[in-house]
């Protein structure tokens, strides 16, 4: 099979890479481009480790076609800290060990911040649905959506 | 230790290796690669039971791109005739389990493997692998495994003198339970089952092994122990251990799952045959069909009471599913049991039940909430014939110190009680329910434990500190080691930090199970700084020309103490340090330990449940856990692991289960059909951390991992029952099991 070409711009900076047409956007992110903070607990969806925006839209990576990817803007967690440093979301789950392993956390991480970026002001229960695509088996998820309601009170705040 | 400041012990410090986890820089099992890199693929079994007759890798090694190919032949036999340990594997079931030698026992049993340069080649030459199977009969339930013309897995295996599958018998005995239930006013015996569940971490098993030409292996691998791995490694390929490099990734999640390996040493093998370095990551799939889970069970217990709540005499008879090969917790189910109360006549036996499924791997707890599950059920009835508080009933028979355990020991102080008190107490025992709510409660044990541990504590020339230890970090245990540093040096917290040594690195250190990690480490750590700080007051006493006894040791700083106090300013680490190869070169001390005195944990829940009458929906409403953690170094993860544990609990009380077909396969292999907890399906789960200190640790640590996972299944079985006045005796508690119950009360 040939190989596409495919330009898109990935956490800010413009990007090329070439890919099998069946290869995922995953295994293009963990592979040629490097990028390994995105997870593999699945690869079917179901786990939410892959966890990329697409054009602002939470997708799973592992369910993309790195095709897909073509003139599209990507973020990944490498791509949520500026310089050295870290997002409110990053800095509150460390100050709240909203994280265990760790392995669910740039997923996590992801997701939450798609929902702030389009919610500020969730309930416990929209965390809890919002998230429910990315599992965590290490904590329950107590201290994550605490640290989720917490960010999102914070930001709020300092726009005021 | 320094009782007086606790500056940093009990602190919610930001743990060492945060940062990097937050920005995904953090490098787990399958992020690293290196040049001229391979991938490996294991051939499976399609049939659950079977004699391999002959296997012709010819067409899969003259695929192009094929590197290497391995079979049983390349991985070092153990005859089923002599035991070889290690640990507590047993190494005649290891090799067996990672590649299958007479018989495939199991559907997804590895057969060969294959190392190419793609992912795809090796996948598509498993395929041309040719295997001559003699398909037998198989078992895949206890019940199918222990009739009599059940299909016997392993004619080697006898029980009372006949082939059975019935691979062992454990048993505890205290007084005379014949003389016991005699003086019994109420008994109540049941049987109860649980389904296997997956300890279901989120990151599945990987490796990057390069092998040099000399024979040298280094391994990349995530696990519950880099020196397990090198040693099962070392057996199973005979390559001696001081040849193999096992590197610690960092792990995403084990709960046991990781105590044992799987790919490891094929993937030695490939590299090693094929001279380039091979990398092997199982997908989803081969998780759920060919690692852990634990096991299934079926348990009857019989407990008998006097009317004043006094039980007189318990009995448990516990079946454990091992999956293919023996082994499954029966200690633990025999042991952790009836281990919370003082019951003078005990009889516990486990009996370890070999079938045609994956080999069970340790489960937090491993054994224990299958053993606690039925026991506090049978105490919630009791309770309610006696019209006793469940919670009082288990106050009346509470085991304390010099409480005689049927499991062995007599216990030393031991902070149980104070868990059922805190319990007792608390808002949420007595908060009102709503309709079709219920409430639940039950209590818990883990023996907790000790082992093996190194560590090594140097201090930088600038005047910081590094500390390594040799135990995997799943949940925090760097941050805790950090915070002891920093309180027993009196220093801030962020001059110290804490590393995980490789093979090569540190010494021997035992597996992160058992909630043995931050108990062991910890004792060595400690022991390690009181060396150091020994040294550090002999360098100032030899700056200052004093004798090293007229020195202390506080705050970061070296104090001229008795006739000389006053006569000197205090010497900081920085500046002792900076002298150091003036004053007899460089400052660190290492201890190496089998450690011991990990005493018990307990733990005690409350849970609240809202039945969906029309869906059959059991929700967990609201959770409150109660434990001993002994002294909470760092009360956050400490909560972590209590809610992690509840969290899994709940899972399997309510959800998790594994699902055969006809063909003797799981029929759920994937997150979507196994359906764990996920963040909508839970309420906060608050925990209420009780600390008796271990008096045999220098902090006063006892495990905290384990002891979570024991109640829950009781106590939402108990719950259930509050809300629906029905009891199950079956796990999970699934919304077609609610339904039927409800379609029989109606
Ligand atoms: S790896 Fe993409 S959802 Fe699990
Ligand atoms: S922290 Fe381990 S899976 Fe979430």
């Amino acid at each position: 099979m040939a190989k596409l070409h495919i330009s898109a711009t990935v956490n800010g900076e413009p990007t090329e890479f070439l890919c099998e047409p069946d290869e995922t956007m995953l295994d293009v992110l963990r592979g040629p481009l490097g990028l390994t903070g995105s997870k593999e607990g699945c690869g079917s969806g179901d786990c939410g480790a892959c966890s990329i925006t697409l054009d602002g839209r939470l997708v799973c990576s592992c369910l993309m076609l790195a095709a897909e990817a073509e003139g599209a803007d990507i973020r990944t967690i490498e791509g949520m800290a500026e310089g050295d440093t870290l997002h409110p979301l990053q800095r509150k789950f460390l100050e709240m060990a909203a994280l265990q392993c760790g392995i669910c956390t740039p997923g996590m991480l992801v997701a939450a911040k798609a929902l702030l970026d389009r919610n500020p002001d969730p309930s416990e229960s929209e965390v809890r649905y919002w998230l429910a695509g990315n599992l965590c088996r290490c904590t329950g998820y107590d201290k994550i959506v605490r640290a989720v309601l917490e960010t999102a009170a914070e930001m709020r705040e300092a726009v005021r | 230790m320094n009782e007086m400041t606790n500056k940093w012990i009990g602190r919610r410090t930001i743990r060492p290796d945060g940062a990097e986890k937050v920005t995904g820089r953090a490098a787990f099992a399958a992020d690293t690669t290196m040049p001229g890199m391979i991938w490996g693929k294991l051939l499976r079994s399609p049939h659950p039971h079977a004699h391999i007759r002959a296997i012709n890798t010819a067409k899969a090694e003259a695929l192009t791109g094929v590197k290497a190919v391995v079979t049983a032949r390349d991985i070092v036999d153990f005859p089923v005739d002599k035991s070889v340990m290690l640990g507590i594997q047993d190494m005649r079931w290891m090799c067996r389990n990672v590649m299958a030698r007479e018989k495939a026992l199991f559907h997804g049993h590895p057969i060969a493997a294959v190392a190419a340069t793609t992912a795809e080649i090796a996948a598509e030459a498993c395929k041309l692998i040719e295997v001559d199977y003699e398909v037998l009969p198989w078992a895949i339930e206890i019940d199918d495994a222990l009739k009599p013309d059940a299909p016997i897995l392993h004619d080697f295996i006898r029980f009372e003198g006949k082939p059975s599958n019935i691979a062992g018998k454990l048993e505890h005995k205290l007084g005379d339970i014949a003389e016991g239930f005699a003086k019994a006013d109420v008994i109540v015996e049941r049987t109860f089952t649980t389904r296997p569940v997956h300890q279901g971490y989120i990151e599945p098993q990987a490796c990057l092994v390069s092998v040099t030409a000399d024979g040298k292996a280094t391994i990349w691998s995530s696990s519950q122990g880099h020196f397990m791995v090198r040693a099962m490694t070392s057996m199973l390929t005979g390559l001696p251990q001081s040849s193999i490099r096992a590197i610690p990734a960092e792990i995403g999640g084990g709960f046991g799952g990781k105590t044992i390996i799987y790919l490891e040493p094929v993937a030695t093998m490939l590299a090693k045959k094929s001279g380039r370095p091979v990398k092997m990551v199982m997908t989803r799939e081969e998780v759920m069909r060919a690692t852990g889970p634990t096991s299934a069970s079926k348990s009857t217990v019989k407990i008998g009471a006097t009317k004043d709540g006094r039980i007189v005499a318990a009995q448990g008879a516990f079946y454990l599913q091992a999956g293919a090969l023996p082994g499954s917790p029966i200690r633990g189910s025999a042991g952790c049991a009836f281990a919370p109360y003082n019951i003078p006549n005990v009889l516990s036996q486990g009996f370890d039940v070999v079938c045609n499924r994956s080999k069970v791997t340790a489960y937090r707890a491993p054994g224990a909430p299958i053993g606690a599950y039925p026991v506090e059920c049978v105490l919630d009835e009791i309770a309610e014939k006696l019209g006793i508080d469940p919670l009082d009933l288990r106050l009346k028979n509470i085991a304390k110190e010099g409480t005689k355990a049927a499991h062995g020991p007599v216990y030393p102080r031991i902070g149980f009680a104070e868990t059922v008190a805190a319990a007792r107490a608390h808002p949420h025992y007595q908060a009102p329910l709503g309709p079709h709510q219920g409430r639940g409660v039950a209590s818990g044990f883990w023996f907790n434990a000790g082992g093996e541990s190194s560590a090594q504590v140097n201090i930088t020339e600038d005047g910081n500190v590094v500390v390594t230890t040799g135990h995997p970090d799943i949940g925090g245990s760097r941050a805790s080691i950090a915070n002891i540093t920093a309180e027993l040096l009196g220093i801030d917290y962020r001059r110290v930090s804490v590393l995980i040594g490789d093979t090569a690195s540190i010494g021997f250190s035992n597996l992160t199970g058992g909630s043995r990690a931050l108990f062991a480490s910890s004792m060595v750590v400690t022991q390690s700084i009181e060396k150091v700080i020994a040294t550090l007051r002999e360098r100032a006493a030899q700056i200052w020309q004093i004798d090293p006894e007229a020195v202390t040791w506080a705050e970061g700083a070296a104090h001229p103490a008795g006739k000389n106090a006053g006569n000197f300013p205090p010497l900081t680490l920085a500046e002792i340090a900076a002298k150091a190869s003036a004053t007899g070169g460089p400052i660190g001390a290492g201890v190496q330990l089998n450690t011991t005195g990990a005493e018990g944990g307990f733990a005690t829940h409350i849970c609240d449940v809202e039945v969906d009458l029309e869906l059959g929906i059991v929700r967990v409403v609201r959770f409150t856990a109660f434990q001993d953690a002994g002294r909470a170094i760092h009360p956050s993860y400490v909560e972590g692991q209590m809610q992690g544990g509840v969290a899994q609990g709940i899972g399997w009380a309510l959800n998790e289960e594994y699902i055969y077909n006809a063909k003797g396969q799981v029929d759920n292999p994937s997150f979507l059909d196994y359906r764990m907890p996920v963040c909508s399906d839970l309420p906060m789960i608050d925990t209420v951390i009780v600390e008796v200190p271990n008096p045999k640790h220098p902090q006063g640590v006892r495990g905290v991992g384990e002891a979570s996972i024991v109640p829950p299944l009781a106590a939402i079985s108990n719950a259930v029952h509050n809300a629906l006045g029905k009891r199950f005796y079956a796990l999970p508690i699934s919304p077609p099991k609610v339904l039927a119950a409800l379609k029989t009360t109606a």
